[in-house]
């Protein structure tokens, strides 16, 4: 690992001072991804501006009814919260079902947020990989994929975006607070996170020094049934092969608000829109859920060893709809 | 994986604050250190090569696997992935000051966690115990708090304390990886403690 400098920053507009003083900078949250890519040889930091201990730690009721979540709430108290856990359910379990305790103390909202992929290409500096190294090819693509992309990939990265946490945010129409050089601005979580198209190396939207400041959710939704269900190799302690957040708002038996995000299957958490426009107005059957799920997942371009997460994600998806709206409320 | 920088900068026992270098206070186990720290040394080779402080084990040094595992102002994490210079003025608790009476005292008494490792033969090697056990404390500190799980009834109420059965306890302590197997008696140890 190359020396480093390092300055921790008291406020927002510190942190975005310290990392414009210093060029190479990244921001340190728990360093739960970024020291371990640092170790991996993948990130050679000149310097850590440390956000970690920003006064941006608590989950806050807006006036609005909306719901604020700092960046830097660690990930264990973003779950255990009971305001997330009564009115976002899967959020909280989208939190859980991710990494172990340990790492969830230590993660912030913003890192998990920021986390980068998991490809073993992108984590092997002596491997071709266009998102590490632009233009040396991908590893991938012909490799081991079998964890890799099945919709929206690009022939630069065929990579998945790793966080559970931000398929629920994206599914609950949530949105990203940021502060930049340009004053601060607000992305919804479902366009944060970019496709890989000819640029696999920008992973979202957000600019160079641009801070996470917080996680914004919409009162409209709240209190809906939510669940978040993941499918991986292991019951514990894996990342997700396909995973599914969905929120579901049934009345006169047609469904009127539908939220549905499906994480593992892309370079983003993926929002099923074509899916939620299906069910809108539908009444909620088994035969509803399959149709839309279908319908969002016939895009899906499956590559050599990976087609399996079709038939994962749609299941997956039907059985947590069923789940939000059993047959005998229909 | 990453073995090339294992140590680094963790002996630089001498030297003042720089560039690449600052002062730290951690409060390792009640008693107080100050110490200048390379950057890059994380939280674990601190422990384990300027305080002496064995009892974490380095595994895989990425996360994976928990043997590191220590407690900073009593929440559970993996020392091979904190940086030692953002842990300044933290409280850390390792398995060597669990033992109430620890740091030498005469009539050290085992946490009740250490005794039932013993009892119920919780580990063969025992490579891995010490993060299973400090992981153990963090972990029903935690569901004592109120924080669910995975495996926790999505219907519990939020805020009250999650009474910790056998799947509560695997679940919290899938992030602590034992290569001899010993789950089940680590299993059982813990609800042993909390019974
Ligand atoms: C063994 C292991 C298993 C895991 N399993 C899972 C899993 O199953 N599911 C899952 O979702 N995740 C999993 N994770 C990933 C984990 O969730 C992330 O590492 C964590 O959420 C990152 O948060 P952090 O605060 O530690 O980020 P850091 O490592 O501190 O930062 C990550 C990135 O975000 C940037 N950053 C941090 N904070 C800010 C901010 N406020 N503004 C702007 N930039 C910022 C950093 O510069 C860096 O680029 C696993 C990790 C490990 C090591
Ligand atoms: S899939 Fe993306 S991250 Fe993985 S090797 Fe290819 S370019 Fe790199
Ligand atoms: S050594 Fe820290 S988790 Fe393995
Ligand atoms: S006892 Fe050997 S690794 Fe757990």
């Amino acid at each position: 690992m190359k020396p480093y400098a390092y300055a921790r920053a008291g406020s927002v507009e510190e942190a975005a001072e310290l990392y414009a003083a210093h060029p190479g900078a990244r921001y340190l949250g728990g360093g739960t991804n970024l020291v371990d890519l640092m170790k991996l040889g993948v990130e050679e930091p000149a310097a850590l501006v440390d956000v970690s201990r920003l006064p941006l730690d608590t989950v806050d009721e807006l006036p609005d009814g909306s719901l604020r979540i700092g960046a830097t709430v660690r990930n264990s108290d973003l779950a255990a919260h009971p305001t997330v856990r009564d009115r976002y359910p899967a959020l909280s379990q989208a939190v859980l079902a991710g990494a172990s305790g340990q790492l969830r103390n230590a993660a912030t909202t913003g890192g998990n947020l920021l986390q980068r992929t998991r490809c073993p290409y992108f984590q092997d500096t002596d491997e071709p990989c266009n998102k590490r190294a632009p233009g040396s090819g991908c590893g991938a693509r012909d490799g081991v994929h079998r964890d890799h992309a099945v919709l929206g990939h690009s022939p630069q990265c065929i990579a998945t975006h790793p966080s559970d946490m931000a398929v629920a945010l994206a599914a609950l129409d949530a949105d990203v607070e940021l502060y930049g050089a340009d004053g601060p601005r607000i992305v919804p979580v479902a366009e944060f996170h970019r496709l890989p198209g000819d640029h696999p190396e920008q992973d979202t939207v957000i600019r160079p020094g641009e801070l996470i400041t917080g996680v914004l959710l919409p009162a409209a939704g709240a209190g809906l049934p939510s669940l978040y269900r993941k499918a991986r190799d292991r019951a514990s302690y894996a990342f997700a092969l396909a995973s599914v957040a969905a929120v579901i708002g049934v009345e006169g038996g047609v469904v009127r608000h539908a939220g549905i995000a499906f994480g593992g299957l892309a370079h983003r958490p993926w929002r099923a829109r074509q899916a939620e426009q299906a069910l809108l107005g539908a009444a909620p059957t088994t035969a509803a859920f399959e149709r839309a799920a279908d319908l969002e997942l016939a895009a899906a371009e499956p590559l050599r060893d990976n087609a399996y997460k079709i038939r994962l994600a749609r299941n997956l998806a039907v059985d947590v709809l069923e789940r939000l709206v059993p047959p005998a409320a229909t | 994986m990453g073995s090339r920088e294992h140590s680094m900068g963790a002996d630089d026992a001498t030297g003042s604050p720089d560039r690449h270098h600052s002062e730290v206070t951690l409060r390792v186990n009640g008693k107080p250190h100050t110490l200048i720290v390379d950057h890059r040394s994380v939280l674990l080779d601190v422990l384990r090569e300027r305080l002496d402080l064995v009892g974490a084990k380095k595994g895989c040094d990425h996360g994976q696997c928990g043997a590191c595992t220590v407690l900073v102002d009593g929440r559970r994490v993996n020392g091979c992935l904190l940086p030692a210079v953002a842990l300044d003025g933290c409280d850390i608790t390792t398995v060597e000051g669990l033992a109430a009476g620890a740091a030498g005292a005469t009539g050290e008494e085992l946490h009740p966690l250490q005794r039932a490792f013993v009892e119920r033969d919780a580990f063969q090697c025992g490579y891995c115990t010490p993060g299973q056990i400090c992981s153990a404390v963090g972990a029903i500190a935690e569901a004592e708090a109120g924080h669910p799980s995975h495996v926790t009834d999505p219907e519990a109420p939020s805020g009250q304390p999650v009474p910790l059965g056998p799947d509560e306890i695997r679940e919290r302590l899938s992030g602590n990886l034992c290569r001899c197997g010993a789950y089940p008696n680590i299993v059982r140890a813990v609800e042993d403690v909390i019974r």
